[in-house]
């Protein structure tokens, strides 16, 4: 379980999150979504404790995430941009990891490193790989420690559809084990039959955290990326008045 | 413990320490054979330490903190805290470096000066490793951009290693009316290689069997090397030294 408590961050002039109040359950899958720049991967990060907040309070599981790493052993992270040492190889990379992060129950899980075949590529260092196969790798080590709460930043962006098909069955299959899970993406087709809850945030602000059924019987649409679009055009509409672009009600983009 | 050794794996894959640790064994190797006395050779290895150590130290920490960027970005969202990241990155650095100091220095003071004199300036050399290594961990935590921290910790060395000793002398001759022993001694304290370099003068001078203690006590020492700095040179120009009267030295 993670509780946000009025949660600040500024860069500089830049207010990324503004006033954050937010509780996510074991269970739940929820979709972080928002446009480029609205502060989604500064609350994950903030989360991970990259990102030291000016204010307002994070628990994870109780523990709040200011003082002791140790909580950080309950998440699994997935960077939307991986980066690793160039030397090291991958599978150096993965016993080292086991080494200073102890498995919580025993065996790690290497499901989605068989499931990717990263075994075959053990000894090739983490400079050769494709931006693809970086990102598998941060799929797989996401997901190697078994941990009770997945954070994934646009998890599937750079896979090819076959491994981004493979990974979002392993999201499924996580989420059936009751962890919580939390996602962003701007693919929402991805999204469709993975979240239980959206969580829309726009300059820093939160606009909404709501279940995905509450939403469908508010917007009457069946999709998420119709639902979106629908509350986007709402929420932009209120917003920016100026601006040319708007969004259609099949969910596409157009010029005014 | 364990992520210090993946620091010093990478590190010792990369061979520089390995290249340092042949320049330095092979130049004091050369000294002992080229000087006959021992002190002379320690002396000019003295030099050496002075400019090369603190250079090194301070380059290669530098690149390597920029070098392990991604490395530390990988473990900080893991169940590990900032200081332990840090402190393994600064352990795995410095302990390589100092490796390097003592393979490379250590064996051929050990065959050919082991003395008082030899193992003070092994000592200097591991505190001056230590003491840069430090300093370059903090230009290059100021700094997100690799050119630019490299380029701070190349004017720190500068600084140290040639401007201070400049700036100290033109203050001393421009104030050489005034009584400004007191003073200077306190400035020239604030500079490590002037430390080390005063420190291993004074072994050679008095061959003072508790050098080490010695050292424990700064103030004294700076006022003991000072009066000799400034007998000399007033002896040498052959003018009224405005301490000569002074009766604390």
């Amino acid at each position: 379980m993670i509780r946000i408590e009025q949660l600040n961050k500024k860069f500089k002039k830049l207010e990324a999150l503004n006033g954050i109040n937010a509780v996510f359950n074991n269970g739940e899958v929820v979709a972080l979504i928002g446009p480029n720049g609205s502060g989604k991967t500064t609350l994950i990060k903030s989360l991970l404790g990259l990102v030291r907040p000016d204010s307002g309070i994070i628990e994870v599981n109780g523990m709040p995430v200011s003082n002791e790493p140790g909580y950080r052993s309950q998440i699994g992270y997935m960077p939307q941009i991986g980066r690793y040492p160039d030397n090291m190889k991958v599978g150096q990379l993965f016993r080292m990891m086991e080494d200073i992060r102890p498995c919580q129950h025993g065996k790690p899980d290497t499901e989605l490193l068989d499931a990717f075949q990263l075994t075959s590529i053990f000894e090739k260092p983490m400079r050769t790989l494709s931006g693809g196969t970086r990102q598998k790798v941060s799929a797989a080590l996401a997901f190697y420690f078994d941990p009770a709460i997945l954070v994934l930043d646009e998890p599937t962006a750079g896979l090819d559809p076959l491994s981004a098909e493979l990974l979002k069955r392993k999201i499924l299959q996580e989420k059936k084990k009751n962890k919580l899970i939390l996602i962003t993406s701007h693919i929402l087709s991805d999204l469709d039959d993975l979240i239980t809850h959206i969580l829309y945030i726009q300059e820093g602000q939160l606009q909404f955290l709501k279940s995905l059924q509450e939403l469908r019987k508010q917007t009457g649409e069946e999709k998420i990326s119709r639902i979106i679009a629908y509350l986007m055009q709402k929420y932009s509409g209120e917003q920016n008045e100026k601006s040319n672009l708007a969004i259609s009600n099949d969910g596409s983009i157009i010029i005014k | 413990m364990q992520v210090t050794r993946y620091v010093l794996y990478d590190i010792l894959k990369s061979k520089v320490i390995l290249a340092y640790t042949l320049f330095l064994f092979l130049v004091s190797f050369s000294l002992f054979q080229l000087e006959e006395d021992g002190g002379k050779a320690i002396l000019s290895l003295l030099t050496i330490v002075l400019l090369v150590t603190p250079l090194i130290s301070m380059v290669f920490s530098t690149i390597h903190y920029y070098n392990s960027y991604e490395f530390m970005e990988l473990m900080l969202s893991q169940p590990l805290g900032r200081t332990r990241i840090l402190l393994s990155e600064y352990a795995g650095a410095a302990l390589s470096l100092l490796a390097a100091f003592l393979l490379g220095v250590g064996i051929p003071i050990l065959f050919f000066a082991a003395d008082s004199t030899g193992f003070a300036l092994l000592f200097t050399g591991t505190a001056l490793t230590l003491i840069f290594t430090s300093i370059a961990f903090l230009a290059a935590v100021c700094s997100r951009d690799k050119a630019r921290g490299i380029g701070i910790a190349l004017l720190i060395w500068f600084y140290f290693a040639l401007i201070y000793d400049g700036l100290l002398m033109m203050l001393l001759f421009s104030f050489s009316d005034y009584p400004m022993e007191k003073f200077t001694l306190l400035l020239s304290a604030l500079n490590p290689v002037d430390l080390a370099r005063i420190f291993i003068m004074l072994q050679l001078d008095v061959k003072c069997p508790h050098g080490l203690y010695w050292c424990c006590l700064p103030g004294f020492l700076w006022q003991h090397c000072w009066h000799r700095v400034y007998s000399r040179h007033y002896a040498n120009l052959d003018i009224h030294s405005p301490i000569s009267g002074s009766t604390s030295l």
